[in-house]
């Protein structure tokens, strides 16, 4: 198919979709649902054809487009124009004068650099390669999947939060703008196109945390748009550096370089990498993400899962490569580990169940990061299946937390206790999601399997430590979350279930994927994840999976699929007799109510551990922000300010 | 390795383990109770045992209990077949750790208060060992230059000379593994457990039956791990591996009986701590020494 309509198309039309929501009426939430799934899977098939074109191409290095870009350019002086407008209104709007100079000190100098025409135009814009194809399938399948589902979902969270004014369509209008926005981001070559797609994104997501302008909401909105402010910021430093003095104007000539031989190139690396520190949440830079689970679930889901956090990772793949052996890689691959580890411990310490999946996605963007930052090419192959597997599996559990709670009115995994009994085709569905995140033979498994061995490889000692630490701490709080729903609680009264139909079309799919997915990995990694790894190393990377530990893994995915059968078979014969648990002889004639020493009927309650004193957000957050943040400082210091000097 | 002889190999533990399994656990009885001062069952008293669970009639409090219990003994001896196959070490303990949880699963979704408690403390103590777990595949990858059992086997000198760390840390999560005191929380095979059987206890007849055999392949599979430690191409050296596994039951056994069981917290506090200075510092080391 021809690539450049196809790529305008992704890039532009989730823009006018967004224009198109925005002028439903509210009212009309059907027709809405219809528009928007209209519109959607028009994306979806596009983005899919789009993928599925490059990557069957046999070079993906000449789906370059768009040489001479005057027109665009006005647009994206424009649109950086009225972005900094949008931040400077708000922050005087809620007295957040802070973020206007943060703004200001990235917008400006790159608007300057614009206007006086010391920007190249000439170069190439657009480009679409292998690793692009990866990131427009993410974002064009799970990305649209969600907006799908926010359409019933924002119908019925309107339902219960009447005290929050109904603002759904302006709220619908920006997932759509976001992931034009994606779009635009991974399609782009030219640096100055990409800090244009960069910096919609933050104001996006700062919008869309601040949706139900409770006064938490807008703090935590404000706290989202100055951390990715900052990184912005980097990023705009970083990009006037290229064009100034290296005079490098595409990323992809940035990263065909060497910085063994040129060292200078560092500095733009080390400043790019620490504004994708900033948008992928890691530490110090976690708590926007965390904050940004007060505004509606879907919004959570795309933040978490296909778009925002995953800029950050993308564009540290992108530089991967060059991070290879130096001091820049290292530090990032330390704060990658380090945030994997200690997020997984805070995970431990908390119920909400929006938070768990909050402190799990800030853990999983660090092992990515990690391997991201090894710079070897195992490291990249277990980066980008993990973001696969990641991507698909988080929308899916945020999702189905978000009807959860529209459900039974709580997101708390205490009172999910019995969910299998309560909504058990929720239950089932988060069970899948859950194991997807952490159980072998499920994809995230292998992805760890190959990081722990890329990790060993370039000798990296401390990664190896945050990861087997990590990896005990993310079992405990996977696991006793899984529990807490299998529990069977006798007699307990099934829930209605009230999702509504138009979730399932986005729930059941992504449901299909993750079982597909834990067969199809072998076939991802040779058409999807290899031909990126020789892209970005410019040679031919062996296969990274060997073949026989591929066939154990498709018959341990079997064997999870065939033990219903042999539990069948293992109790063939037999009559059990049902009975109570067992509550030491004082059940009250159910396994709900115990009689106590004054021969009271108590009801019991059943409690998962949360470890609080030992690893207690108040205990170790803070000293996990500032440890962190000396790591970033003094790369930044030390990279930035030796190669300057 | 040819295919035949993986064969072998997997057959050889599918059938063996079980008898061996079985009597480590009633030398285990009768090794304590002298030690006690006591007689002691006769060594087959686990056998003995374990027939009485099958034809006993069996009580469940639900029917999912059935389908987590099977799913732990099928895995259980997958992960056992695995290694004694030869096969890649990091699968051997991703595959162990998730028939661990399917036992915890069958635990929580009983619902009962004590197999919940002993559920959550499953789950700490898998927590604690299962970095030492992972660290073992990496130590035998640093020693022996591969992840896959049959290669590592094959090697001129014994790992326990590169990464002997290692060696102590396994020793110590042993104690956890195989429930021994002072370690033995979420379930006991003494009488003295204060939460009754813990995880356990809301299993009854053919299923605490299941979990019993799982027990024993698993005691086999550590052993073998243990083993792996001093295995070279070198014959001779599996008798070598043989008295050392014999020695470390020995050694896990006196443990059981001189420690007093302690809380959570020390636990958490004291695996790591041991983790940390002992196969870190292993490898560390090893890592300056490339």
């Amino acid at each position: 198919m021809p690539m450049l309509p196809a790529v305008e198309f992704l890039v532009l039309f989730p823009f006018l979709m967004g224009f198109i929501m925005l002028f439903v009426p509210k009212q009309l939430t059907s027709l809405r649902s219809v528009v928007a799934g209209i519109g959607g899977f028009a994306i979806m098939a596009v983005s899919i054809a789009t993928a599925v074109t490059v990557l069957v191409s046999k070079e993906g290095e000449t789906n370059a487009f768009l040489e001479h870009a005057a027109l665009p350019e006005i647009f994206i002086i424009a649109g950086e124009l009225l972005l900094f407008a949008v931040v400077v209104f708000l922050s005087l709007k809620y007295h957040k004068y802070y973020c206007i100079l943060l703004g200001a000190m990235g917008t400006l100098p790159v608007l300057w650099m614009d206007l006086t025409g010391r920007a190249e135009t000439e170069a190439c814009h657009l480009r679409v390669d292998y690793l692009s194809a990866v990131m427009i399938l993410i974002v064009g399948i799970v990305g649209v999947l969600i907006c799908i589902y926010a359409c019933g979902y924002m119908r019925d969270y309107h339902e219960h939060h009447d005290d929050i004014p109904n603002r759904s369509n302006y709220f619908l209008a920006l997932l759509f703008v976001f992931l034009g926005a994606m779009f635009g981001l991974i399609c782009s070559d030219n640096l100055g196109f990409i800090f244009f797609f960069w910096e919609i994104t933050s104001v996006c997501s700062f919008l869309l945390i601040g949706y139900t302008r409770s006064e938490e909401a807008v703090n935590n909105s404000f706290r989202a748009l100055w951390m990715n402010l900052l990184g912005g910021m980097g990023f705009a430093f970083g990009l006037m550096y290229c064009h100034l003095q290296l005079g490098i104007y595409t990323l992809y000539d940035l990263t065909k370089l060497d910085p063994a031989a040129n060292e200078v190139l560092l500095i733009p690396v080390t400043l790019f990498a620490f504004a994708a520190l900033t948008k992928s949440a890691q530490f110090p830079f976690s708590r926007w993400l965390l904050g940004a689970m007060v505004a509606p679930t879907p919004s959570s889901a795309l933040l978490h899962s296909a778009t925002m956090v995953k800029i950050g990772v993308y564009m540290l793949l992108r530089l991967s490569p060059m991070l290879r052996g130096n001091l820049t890689g290292i530090m990032i691959s330390v704060i990658g580990g380090f945030t994997f580890f200690a997020a997984s411990l805070l995970a431990i310490t908390v119920s909400d169940g929006k938070k768990v999946l909050a402190y799990s996605t800030i853990s999983n963007l660090g092992l990515i990061t990690a391997c991201a930052g090894t710079g070897t090419p195992e490291g990249m192959w277990a980066a980008t299946m993990l973001i696969l597997f990641h991507a698909v599996s988080k929308s899916l559990l945020f999702q189905t937390v978000g009807d959860i709670e529209n459900c039974m009115h709580s997101r708390d995994i205490e009172d999910m206790h019995g969910l299998i009994i309560k909504l058990p085709k929720l239950a089932f569905i988060m069970i899948i999601g859950i194991c997807g995140m952490f159980m072998a033979p499920f994809g995230m498994l292998v992805s760890k399997w190959a990081a722990l061995k890329s990790f060993v490889d370039s000798n990296s000692v401390w990664l190896v430590l945050f990861l087997v630490f990590g990896s005990g701490s993310t079992l405990f709080y996977w696991a006793k979350w899984l529990g807490s729903i299998c529990a069977v609680i006798h007699q307990s009264v099934d829930l209605e279930d009230i999702t509504p139909r138009s979730e399932y079309i986005s729930i059941i799919p992504l449901t299909t994927m993750i079982v597909i997915m834990c067969f199809a990995f072998p076939w991802m990694s040779n058409h999807m994840v290899q031909p990126v790894l020789n892209e970005a190393y410019h040679t031919n990377i062996p296969n990274v999976i060997g073949g026989s530990d591929v066939v154990i893994m498709i018959i341990m995915v079997a064997m999870v699929f065939l033990i219903p059968i042999g539990s069948r078979v293992l109790a063939l014969g037999k009559t059990d007799k049902m009975t109570m648990s067992y509550m030491a002889g004082v059940n009250a004639g159910d396994d709900r109510h115990y009689v106590d020493s004054f021969g009271k009927e108590r009801a019991l309650y059943i409690s998962n551990w949360y470890m609080e004193q030992i690893f207690g957000e108040k205990r170790l957050l803070v000293p996990c922000i500032c440890i962190s943040a000396v790591i970033v400082a003094l790369m930044v210091i030390i990279v930035v300010g030796g190669a300057w000097v | 390795m040819s295919p035949w002889m993986v064969v072998v190999r997997v057959i050889a533990y599918l059938v063996l383990a079980p008898v061996i399994g079985g009597l480590l656990a009633g030398l285990d009885r009768v090794i304590s109770a002298r030690m006690q001062g006591r007689q002691g069952p006769p060594i087959l008293q686990p056998f003995y045992d374990l027939y009485k669970l099958i034809i006993k009639q069996t009580t469940v409090v639900n029917s999912i209990q059935i389908l987590f219990v099977s799913a732990y003994l099928i895995f259980t001896i997958f992960t056992g077949a695995l290694f004694f196959g030869g096969g890649d070490m990091l699968l051997v303990f991703f595959a162990l750790s998730m028939s661990e949880v399917m036992l915890v699963l069958a635990a929580f979704s009983t619902n009962g208060p004590y197999s919940a408690m002993g559920a959550q403390r499953e789950l700490l103590q898998m927590m604690c060992y299962e970095p030492m777990i992972l660290l073992v595949a990496i130590g035998f990858y640093e020693a022996g230059g591969s992840f896959m059992v049959g290669n590592l086997a094959q090697v001129s000198s014994p790992a326990i000379l590169r990464i002997p760390g290692m060696f102590i840390g396994f020793l110590f999560i042993l104690i956890i593994k195989l429930r021994k005191s002072p370690f033995d929380m979420s379930t006991s095979h003494h009488a003295h457990q204060e939460m009754v059987k813990g995880l356990t206890v809301d299993l009854s007849g053919n299923y605490l039956a299941l979990t019993e055999l799982a027990e024993w392949y698993d005691i086999v599979l550590m052993l073998g791990v243990v083993g792996m430690f001093f295995i070279t191409s070198n014959p001779l050296s599996y008798l070598l591996a043989v008295v050392v596994c014999s020695l470390v039951f020995f050694l896990e056994t006196f443990i059981d009986n001189i420690f007093p069981r302690v809380k959570v917290t020390t636990m958490l506090a004291v695996t790591w701590g041991v983790i940390l200075v002992s196969a870190g510092t292993n490898l560390v080391v090893l890592s300056v020494l490339r």
